[in-house]
C-alpha cells in the first residue's frame, strides 16, 4: 500500500478550509453561513486525520472525533438560534441581525 | 474614694454622648441640667476628692483605667495621675467650667441650638479633664487634640456666618502648626525613652540627658512649639482674637479660664525636661515677655470689647510663661488660676453686656451702664481690678506681682524681664480701665434689651468673690509670709531660687508695682473719662495715627502671615488648579475615549465585516510567522 | 490508492465549491453531502475506516438531515432563491475572494515548502481507536458527554416559541 503524501492531504484540507471561509465571507443568508462553517470544521478535522496517518497512531482520530461532537453540539444551537432569529426578524439576513453595532 | 477619679473626665463625656444622641428629643429644660449638671458632679467629685487629698498627705493618686493599645513595646494605657499640679487645674477646669455652664443656661437659652451648645461644651471639659489628667504623653495629646476639636466646633457655633466659620478654620489650622511640633517632640521623647508615661520621662530624663544637652534643647523646644500654639502666644497668637467669634461663654471657658493654660500646663508637667534645657526655658521666657508687651499695646487700641479682652487674655499667658521661663513654676500656677477666675469673669461680664445691648460689640456704642447694670458693673469693676493689679485688694495683685518680683529676683530672673512685665503691668492696667470707663461711665448711649437674670448674676459674684480672696492664700515674703499656694505645689513643683540680695528691698518693688498699676488707672481716667479730647488732640498726630492702625491690626502679625502664608498658598493652588499631576491621567482618559469613540466604529454589528476581520488577522499572523 | 486520493479530493472540492455558490438552499446541501461522502473517501484513503464510517452517519446523515429539516420548517420559496441571487454580487465577492487566495497560497506555501517524509499508509482501526479514546482520553470524552449536553439542553431552551415578549408584569398595562 503506497502512501498518499502528507502534503496532498494538509493541501487538500486547506482548500476546504479556505472555501468554507469564503463561504462565511460572501454569503449574506445566516444558513450558508452555518453551512460553510460546517465546512470549514470539516477541513479541521481532515487535517487531524492526516496528522494521524503521518504516525499511525490514533490520536488525530479521536481529535477528529471531538471536533465531530463539537461540531453536532454546535450546529443544534446554531439552528436553534437561526429559528428564533427567523421568528423575530422574519428574515435569514444576518446583516439585519446588527443590533450590536457600537 | 480615688478610685473615682475617672468619674471625673467620664461625667461630662457622658453628658456629651446623652446630648449628642437624644438633645433633639428630649424636652428643652432637661437640656442644662444634664449639660450643668455633669460638669456640677465633677466639680462636686473633684472637691470632695480635693479634701481627701489634702487630709490624706499623699503626694499622688495614680488610676490605670484600662490599656489603651499595645504596638510593639509601646503599651499607652487610659490611666490617670492626679498630684497637686493636677488638682489645680482640676478644680479650676470643673468648677470655672461649671460657673460658665450655668452662666450659659440662661446665655443660650433662645439659641436654636441649644443642646448642641452643651454638648460640645461637654466635650471641650472632658478633653480638658483627660489633658490634665493623663498620666501618659499619648492620652494628654489625645486631649490637647480633643481641646482643639471642641474650640473649633464652638468657635464656629454659630456657622451660618462665614466669617465665624474662617475664624473657626483659623484656630484650628493655626493651632495644628504647633500641634505638629509638639508630635515630633513626642516621637522624640519615645526614640530616647521608649515609653511617653509622663512620671517615667521625667525620672529618667535627668539620668539621660546633662544639663544643655542638645538632645533635652530640642525637644523642649518642639513641646514649647505645642504650647505657643494652643497658649496663644508669639508668633502663633493671631487666631485668638478672631476665636471672639464664638459665644461669650465659649470665650470664657475656652479662650480664658482653661484651653490657652493647656500650654501652661504641659510646660510645668514637663519642668525636668525645662530644667535640662535652660536655652528653651530662656526662650520662654522671652516669648512670654514679647507677647505679653506685644498683646498689651494691641489690646489698648481694640474697639470690640472682648476683642480687648481676647488681647488681655494672651498678655496674661504671656506672664505665665515670662514665670515658667525664669523657674518660677508655682508663681505661673497661681496666675493661672487667679487669672482664670477674673478672665472668666470679664468675660462673663462682658458677655452680659453685649447681650443687654443687642450684640453691640464697640465699647465706644456703649456707656453709662453703671446704673443700670449694678451688679454686672460691680463685679466686672472687681474683674478688672484683678486684671490692672490694683494692690491689696485684689488677687491678681498677689499672683502678678510674684511674677514681677520673680522676673526678677529669681535665679533666671533679669532686668530685661523685670522692666517688659512693668511695662506691660502699666499699660494692662490702662486698657482695662480704658475698657470700664468706656463701657460703664459715660452717658448712655445704646437702649438696654435684656436684662440678665439670676442664673447670670450668680456665677459673676461667686467668680468675684474668688477673685477678690483667691490672692489671698499665697501673700509675698515680706507680707506675713503666707504660702500656702507654694507649699501645696511643693511635692510636684520645685520652689524657686531667690536671689538674697535682692529680697531685702523687695518692698521698693512691690511700690513701684503697686504705682505703676494706679498710675495706669490713673491715666486711663485722665484721657477716657476727665478729658476726651486729649485723645482726640493725640489721635490727630500723624505718627500716633499709623502706630494705632499698627497696633490696632495686632502689630500685623495677620497681614504678615497673610502674605507670607495664605497668599502664596492661595496662589500655588490657584496656579494649580488644572493640577499637573492629574493632566496626565486625563489625558491617558481622554486617550482611551478616544480609541473608544474609534474602535466602536468597527462594531457593525455585520457578521461578515466581523469574519473579514478574522480573515485579515489570519493573513497578518500567518505572513509574520512566515517571515519570522 | 493515491489515484483514489485525488479523485475524491477533487470531487470534494468542486463540490465544496458548488455549496457554496448555489441560490437554492437544497441544492446546496445535496452537494454538501456529496462532499462530505468524498471527505469519507479521503479518510478511507489515509487508513481511517472508523472515521469514514462517523463521516458519513454524522456529517452527511445526522447534521445535513437536522440543517433540512430547519429548511423545511421555515417555508421557502422561489423568493428566497431570488434575493440570495440578488446578494451574491461580484462586487461583494470579489473582495473576499482577493483575501482568500492570499492566505490560501501562504498556506499552500507553507505545506510545500515543508520537507514531508513519505511513510506507508497504515490503517488505524476502531478498535485502537477505541482503546485510546477510553484509555488516556477518557476525560475529553466525558468533557464531550457534558458539551452535548448543553447542547442539547441550549438547542431546547432557544428553540422554543416563546410567544411572550412582554414581562408578564407589563402584560396588564399593555393589555389596557
Amino acid at each position: 500500500m503506497n502512501g498518499v503524501s502528507m502534503e496532498a492531504g494538509l493541501l487538500l484540507a486547506a482548500i476546504l478550509f479556505i472555501l468554507g471561509l469564503f463561504g462565511v465571507l460572501i454569503r449574506r443568508n445566516i444558513i450558508f453561513m452555518l453551512i460553510s462553517v460546517e465546512i470549514m470544521l470539516n477541513a479541521a478535522g481532515l487535517a487531524f486525520i492526516v496528522a494521524g496517518m503521518r504516525w499511525a497512531q490514533p490520536d488525530g482520530q479521536i481529535m477528529f472525533i471531538f471536533i465531530l461532537t463539537m461540531a453536532a453540539a454546535e450546529v443544534s444551537v446554531g439552528l436553534a438560534l437561526i429559528l428564533q432569529l427567523y421568528h423575530q426578524l422574519k428574515t435569514l439576513d444576518s446583516d439585519a441581525a446588527s443590533r450590536m453595532r457600537g | 474614694m480615688e478610685n473615682l477619679i475617672w468619674l471625673i473626665p467620664a461625667l461630662p463625656l457622658l453628658g456629651a454622648t446623652l446630648l449628642i444622641l437624644f438633645g433633639l428629643k428630649m424636652p428643652r429644660a432637661l437640656v442644662p441640667v444634664i449639660g450643668a449638671g455633669s460638669v456640677g458632679g465633677s466639680a462636686l467629685l473633684t472637691i470632695l476628692l480635693g479634701l481627701q487629698f489634702l487630709s490624706d498627705g499623699v503626694a499622688m493618686y495614680d488610676q490605670q483605667v484600662w490599656q489603651w493599645f499595645n504596638v510593639a513595646g509601646f503599651n499607652p494605657s487610659i490611666g490617670f495621675h492626679m498630684d497637686a499640679l493636677t488638682m489645680v487645674f482640676i478644680f479650676v477646669i470643673t468648677f470655672v467650667g461649671f460657673l460658665i455652664h450655668l452662666y450659659s443656661a440662661e446665655f443660650m437659652a433662645e439659641d436654636a441650638d441649644y443642646s448642641r451648645f452643651f454638648a460640645s461644651m461637654n466635650l471641650f471639659v472632658c478633653a480638658m479633664l483627660v489633658l490634665v489628667m493623663a498620666d501618659n504623653l499619648v492620652l494628654l495629646y489625645l486631649g490637647w487634640e480633643g481641646v482643639g476639636l471642641c474650640s473649633f466646633l464652638l468657635i464656629g457655633f454659630w456657622y451660618r456666618e462665614p466669617a465665624n466659620g474662617y475664624a473657626a478654620r483659623k484656630a484650628f489650622i493655626i493651632t495644628r502648626v504647633g500641634d505638629t511640633a509638639m508630635a515630633i517632640g513626642l516621637f522624640l521623647l519615645f526614640q530616647y525613652f521608649g515609653t511617653l508615661n509622663i512620671q517615667e520621662i521625667l525620672t529618667q530624663a535627668p539620668q539621660t540627658w546633662s544639663v544643655g544637652s542638645q538632645t533635652a534643647v530640642l525637644v523642649a523646644l518642639l513641646l514649647v512649639g505645642g504650647a505657643v500654639g494652643k497658649s496663644a502666644q508669639l508668633p502663633l497668637q493671631t487666631w485668638l482674637p478672631d476665636a471672639m467669634a464664638g459665644p461669650s461663654p465659649v470665650s470664657a471657658l475656652i479662650h480664658a479660664a482653661t484651653m490657652v493654660t493647656a500650654g501652661v500646663y504641659l510646660i510645668s508637667r514637663t519642668y525636668v525636661l525645662f530644667e535640662l534645657a535652660p536655652t528653651a526655658q530662656m526662650v520662654v521666657a522671652f516669648i512670654g515677655a514679647a507677647t505679653l508687651l506685644i498683646a498689651g499695646f494691641t489690646a489698648l487700641t481694640q474697639n470690640d470689647l472682648k476683642r480687648v479682652l481676647a488681647y488681655s487674655t494672651i498678655s496674661q499667658i504671656g506672664y505665665m510663661f515670662l514665670a515658667l521661663g525664669v523657674g518660677a513654676w508655682s508663681a505661673a500656677v497661681f496666675h493661672f488660676m487667679i487669672h482664670a477666675f477674673f478672665k472668666a469673669l470679664l468675660f462673663l461680664g462682658a458677655g452680659a453686656v453685649i447681650m443687654a445691648l443687642h450684640h453691640e460689640h464697640d465699647m465706644f456704642k456703649m456707656g453709662g451702664l453703671r446704673h443700670k447694670m449694678p451688679i454686672v458693673f460691680w463685679t466686672f469693676l472687681i474683674g478688672s481690678a484683678s486684671l490692672a493689679a490694683v494692690p491689696l485688694i485684689s488677687a491678681g495683685f498677689y499672683s502678678k506681682d510674684q511674677i514681677l518680683w520673680l522676673g526678677l529676683a529669681g535665679e533666671r530672673g533679669s532686668i530685661i524681664l523685670y522692666i517688659a512685665a512693668l511695662l506691660g503691668a502699666f499699660v494692662t492696667s490702662i486698657y482695662t480701665f480704658r475698657m470700664v470707663f468706656i463701657t460703664f461711665f459715660g452717658e448712655e448711649k445704646t437702649y438696654i434689651s435684656h436684662m440678665p437674670g439670676f442664673w447670670i448674676k450668680l456665677p459673676l459674684v461667686v467668680l468675684a468673690i474668688l477673685s477678690v480672696f483667691g490672692g489671698f492664700i499665697e501673700l509675698p515674703h515680706n507680707f506675713a509670709h503666707f504660702t500656702l499656694f507654694t507649699n501645696y505645689l511643693e511635692p510636684v513643683l520645685p520652689v524657686i531660687v531667690i536671689d538674697e540680695g535682692l529680697s531685702t528691698i523687695e518692698w521698693i518693688f512691690q511700690i513701684v508695682a503697686a504705682l505703676v498699676a494706679l498710675s495706669g488707672i490713673y491715666i486711663a481716667y485722665l484721657f477716657y473719662l476727665k478729658k476726651p479730647h486729649l485723645v482726640q488732640s493725640i489721635e490727630r498726630s500723624r505718627f500716633a495715627m499709623s502706630l494705632h492702625r499698627f497696633w490696632y491690626s495686632g502689630w500685623g502679625f495677620d497681614a504678615l502671615y497673610d502674605a507670607l502664608f495664605v497668599r502664596p498658598f492661595v496662589y500655588l493652588s490657584k496656579v494649580n488648579r488644572n493640577d499637573g499631576i492629574d493632566f496626565f491621567y486625563t489625558g491617558l482618559a481622554n486617550f482611551t475615549r478616544w480609541l473608544n469613540s474609534v474602535f466602536s466604529r468597527t462594531q457593525t454589528g455585520m457578521l461578515r465585516t466581523y469574519m473579514m476581520g478574522v480573515l485579515v488577522g489570519a493573513i497578518l499572523i500567518v505572513t509574520i510567522s512566515m517571515l519570522l | 490508492m493515491e489515484l483514489t486520493f485525488y479523485i475524491a479530493a477533487a470531487v470534494a472540492i468542486l463540490s465544496t465549491v458548488m455549496v457554496i455558490t448555489r441560490y437554492n438552499m437544497i441544492h446546496a446541501l445535496l452537494y454538501l453531502v456529496v462532499s462530505f461522502l468524498a471527505i469519507a473517501v479521503v479518510f478511507f484513503t489515509l487508513g481511517a475506516p472508523f472515521m469514514a464510517a462517523l463521516e458519513i452517519i454524522i456529517y452527511a446523515g445526522a447534521i445535513v438531515v437536522l440543517i433540512i429539516f430547519v429548511i423545511m420548517m421555515l417555508n421557502l420559496n422561489a423568493e428566497s432563491v431570488k434575493t440570495e441571487e440578488e446578494w451574491l454580487k461580484p462586487r461583494i465577492w470579489i473582495g473576499p475572494a482577493i483575501l482568500s487566495a492570499v492566505l490560501l497560497a501562504e498556506l499552500v506555501y507553507i505545506f510545500t515548502a515543508a520537507e514531508f517524509q513519505q511513510t506507508a499508509v497504515v490503517a488505524v482501526d476502531a478498535r485502537l481507536v477505541g482503546i485510546a479514546l477510553f484509555g488516556p482520553y477518557m476525560l475529553g470524552v466525558q468533557l464531550c458527554g457534558m458539551l452535548l449536553m448543553a447542547g442539547i439542553v441550549g438547542a431546547y431552551h432557544l428553540g422554543r416559541q416563546n410567544k411572550k415578549v412582554i414581562h408578564r408584569f407589563l402584560e396588564k398595562e399593555a393589555a389596557q
